[in-house]
């Protein structure tokens, strides 16, 4: 089953930034791009755990803090040369309001 | 008509079968039905990395080349676990020991080897390895743990690699070997000596010249006896003396066996049908036993199978590189005196440099290179051409430079006439018809984007040259322009042009950079993006708003991020001196916040390890001391030793002059981390030396210092000059850290920086004392401007909220 919560407003995330939410034991980084979308992805390199919401973003890729893998934040797959996949979550704005919905 | 797919079985899951396999693939991805046998519970690996893992460089996962998946997705059948034990000709099928038959229309032998165990007394107790497969390097990993003594039986290239390996795990090890030095397979006796020499440095101990005649224990090893009545305690023992190719299984199915299994110039073993590829394999003699000639030979069987017109496969000129960290060495082809040869050899004892390089009928035909190995590719490169050196012989033996072997006529032709299928990067095995493919047909135009690509050059980089010179080769012709390696894989720009189109055209945000300088990723990457805002705010320090979003992770939360996404908080400690005051604040705030580590850093300071990223802005609140930044591309801390306050030798206040430059450079942004010290006299107990600004205190004077190093690449600085007074010190400081700002790459050290301009050039920049005052100038203009970012974090709530998590969850209703 899955279940849509409201976890942020824009105003509580930087462009080109992220912020950490826990929900149901699976901590989930959702970050605001440069064009104004929003994505979510488990806060989790799949190389060695790093935090994501850490990192640096770059367009719609974010680079992992520890060794900089990068990661695809639409798809969650990993670039190349290394490769690897984090579990992406749905993400919904509301343009009126700003508020941000994350579906599990 | 039916057409059933061929069936072809592999025996070994290794790493010459296996790249056999994915050419295959690549040639013909519907081919053939596949199937494949391993005797180790584990997925293809590469095997040429187990001595990083032992020394903690990879972990087990990352060293695996083909993952579970890879099978899947080319529907091959995998039964690892499984070793076969009969193979049957006649019928054409293999029988593994649990049972599971295979028939073949073609079938694949690449068993591989065994370490070859010396039928020594005592050989079967406990504690008695070989270095060959993971389960071999757990061993290790184990033992380590329990025991401290180790000895390993081989000086060779595999032993050395397993010693090295021992004492990363904290052990004792000696090394045992029959010969009077080490590697005499690679090595002449003067790069031995020296290898030795190295080695022994870093803790290993050698017994050459024995012959092992026992192995003392009981139920598990004590150590070993030697035939001159010597011994030696050991509580584990590897035998490191060779390998022994895997041929039972042939031999058994009446297949010619030698030494290994005979194949001819298509790996065809004497029975039809049936090929043998790797270390179980003999050609013309010879079985190899590195990656690159494995390589060789399966290209060249795969195209023999799908009926590829191949010449077939001449055998293999071989070269190591020993994978020590802090040794350097380098051996290729036919390296011994022998008659008919001449060689060439220098050698630097105190620079610690060897090089020979043999000749025979005007050729190239081995080198041997210690402590610089820069050379080795090209070398390499230049022995497998069999090309003509005559006349080049004494510029080759003092540094080749590229003009000699890599771009001019003979090189490129060299490049050109190259088969496809040659080995290139032979740590990763990338062909130069890999390299080809990526250049022409996924748009790699430098050495960036062609390692990232193919991991060409991505491991120990020995083979950038050759890669630059196919970059020129091929993108040369398709793309009809010179391709020049930017910045990043973003840019084909250099820092220099970056920096002088900012200047020219005002650019005030990274953004502006990237558009109006074409970048080929709209948002950059880690390495651009913190190097633009560096160059931005270095060149308009008033009016460039620096983006925290372009900064490396450290610097955006203002602490080092630890691999479990903890932060460390390291206040700042002027000189390294502290009073009780301040320590007692620094000890109730490591209590308050349940701080799991409190040590001291190498720069007189405290570091508190571990902290919760949402504690940061609280502690740095309730600590109420400038930040230190310990994790920044500025200055760290300057080092300072007690000077004539206390100690009965010092000259001048060293304490005194370390604080005074380390309140001046605080907070100062600069192409990468700077740190500074301050000695009271020669004696130096401040190791001023290998710091990138040091300061070393003469009776009456100032020596000043510059680039040192103490990291990766040690560096023992360079005497800028002599000064009287401290005012001097402060003119000279302020002036040299400007003009390393201005003039270096971000991310560059001061020592890498002055390695690649020279120190005339640092000299000539700050001689006139018009000069020095201008860099003065502008250097005092950026300090004046900056502030304390923990104290801006702590009073500001829009920077705080990014330290925080986000808390509400609310469920909504659909």
């Amino acid at each position: 089953m899955t279940t849509k919560l409201l976890v942020a407003n824009l105003s509580e995330i930087d462009v080109k930034g992220s912020r950490r939410i826990k929900i149901q034991d699976i901590e989930i980084a959702v970050f605001r791009l440069t064009d104004g979308s929003v994505l979510a992805v488990e806060n989790k390199c799949p190389h060695k755990g790093g935090l994501l919401s850490e990192g640096m973003v770059c367009g719609t890729a974010v680079h992992c803090p520890l060794h900089d893998r990068k990661i695809d934040l639409r798809s969650g797959k990993v670039y190349e040369p290394d490769d690897g996949c984090v579990t992406t979550f749905e993400t919904e704005i509301d343009s009126e309001s700003g508020s941000i919905y994350v579906t599990i | 008509m039916t057409t059933s797919k061929k069936k072809l079985v592999l025996i070994g899951n290794g790493m010459a079968g296996v790249r056999a396999i994915e050419h295959l693939l690549k040639l013909s991805p519907e081919g053939y039905d596949i199937t494949i046998f391993g005797s180790e519970p584990h997925p293809n690996y590469n095997r040429i990395m187990l001595s990083s893992v032992l020394v903690g460089g990879a972990d087990l996962q990352e060293i695996v080349i083909n993952d579970w998946e890879w099978y899947r997705e080319n529907n091959i059948t995998l039964h690892t676990g499984h070793k076969i034990t009969k193979i049957d000709s006649d019928r054409k099928k293999v029988i593994s020991h649990l049972g599971i038959e295979a028939d073949y229309d073609t079938l694949i032998i690449a068993t591989g080897s065994n370490p070859f165990m010396l039928p020594l007394p005592g050989a079967d107790k406990e504690g008695v390895i070989g270095f060959r497969d993971i389960k071999d390097c757990e061993i290790m990993m184990d033992t380590a743990k329990k025991y401290k003594k180790a000895v390993v039986i081989g000086g060779g290239l595999l032993g050395l690699e397993a010693a090295r390996g021992l004492l990363h795990l904290g052990m004792e090890v000696h090394v045992v070997h029959i010969h009077n030095h080490l590697m005499d397979r690679q090595l002449d006796e003067a790069a031995s000596r020296m290898l030795q020499r190295d080695l022994e440095a870093q803790g290993m101990q050698f017994l050459l010249n024995k012959h092992t005649a026992a192995i003392k224990g009981k139920r598990r090893v004590t150590g070993l006896a030697f035939t001159d009545g010597t011994e030696v305690d050991g509580d584990l023992v590897v035998m490191a003396v060779g390998i022994r190719p895997n041929i039972e299984l042939a031999r058994a199915a009446g297949i010619e066996v030698n030494r290994g299994i005979v194949i001819n110039d298509f790996m065809q073993t004497s029975v039809p049908d049936i090929y043998a590829v790797g270390e179980c394999a003999e050609h013309r003699g010879i079985s190899y036993g590195l990656v690159a000639p494995l390589y060789e030979q399966g290209a060249v069987m795969v195209k023999h199978l799908l009926g590829v017109e191949t010449a077939g496969y001449a055998g293999s000129v071989t070269s190591t590189k020993l994978k020590v960290s802090g040794v350097n060495v380098f051996s290729a082809g036919r390296f011994a005196d022998a008659p008919g040869t001449r060689a060439l050899k220098i050698q630097d004892d105190l620079a610690g440099t060897y090089k020979k390089i043999v000749i025979q009928d005007g050729k190239l035909v081995g080198a041997v290179l210690f402590g610089d190995t820069a050379d080795g590719a090209e070398l390499f490169a230049s022995i497998k051409s069999g090309e003509s050196i005559a006349g080049r012989e004494k510029e080759i033996l003092l540094g080749i430079s590229s003009d000699l072997l890599g771009q001019a006529s003979s090189g490129n032709s060299r490049l050109e006439s190259m088969p496809d299928d040659e080995i290139i990067c032979g740590c990763n095995g990338v062909s130069k018809g890999d390299i080809g493919d990526a250049i022409l047909n996924k748009g790699c135009n430098t050495v960036g984007a062609i390692k990232a690509c193919t991991k060409a050059s991505a491991s120990c980089g020995g083979c950038k040259p050759i890669v630059e010179g196919l970059l020129h080769l091929f993108a040369g012709d398709a793309v009809g322009e010179p391709v020049k390696e930017g910045i990043c894989g973003c840019t084909t720009h250099t820092r220099d042009e970056i920096v002088a189109e900012i200047t020219r055209m005002g650019l005030n945000t990274t953004k502006e950079v990237m558009n109006v300088l074409g970048w080929i990723n709209p948002e950059g990457c880690t390495k651009c993006r913190p190097a633009l805002n560096y160059y931005l705010g270095m060149i308009n320090p008033e009016e460039y708003v620096d983006e925290k979003e372009s900064r490396v992770t450290n610097e955006r939360f203002h602490g080092n991020i630890q691999k479990d996404g903890t932060y460390s908080v390291v206040p700042r400690i002027y000189g390294g001196v502290t009073s009780p005051a301040d320590l007692k604040r620094i000890a109730e705030v490591a209590e308050k916040y349940d701080v799991p580590m409190v040590k001291f850093t190498g720069g007189q300071r405290l570091d508190l390890l571990g902290v919760k990223k949402e504690d940061l802005p609280k502690m740095w609140a309730d600590l109420d001391m400038p930040s230190g930044h310990a994790y920044g591309k500025t200055l760290r801390t300057v080092k300072t030793c007690v000077g004539s306050t206390f100690c009965r030798f010092g000259t001048q206040d060293a304490i005194g002059m370390g604080i005074k430059l380390e309140k001046a450079f605080e907070g100062l942004n600069a192409p990468a981390k700077v740190k500074l010290a301050v000695s009271g006299c020669p004696r130096n107990c401040a190791e001023s030396t290998i710091k990138d600004f040091g300061v070393v205190a003469i009776d009456g004077g100032w020596e000043l210092h510059v680039g040192g190093n103490g990291g990766i690449k040690v560096r023992e600085t360079d005497l800028l000059c002599i000064v009287k007074t401290e005012e001097e010190v402060m003119e000279w400081s302020s002036s040299f850290l400007q003009l390393y700002r201005e003039n270096a790459q971000w991310n560059e050290r001061t020592a890498q920086w002055i390695e690649r301009v020279g120190l005339d050039y640092v000299k000539k920049g700050l001689e006139n004392p018009e000069d020095r005052l201008a860099l003065k100038a502008r250097i005092d203009k950026t300090l004046s401007l900056t502030t304390d970012p923990w104290k801006q974090i702590v009073e500001t709530d829009e920077l705080r909220k990014n330290f925080e998590q986000l808390n509400s969850a609310q469920p909504v209703q659909l």
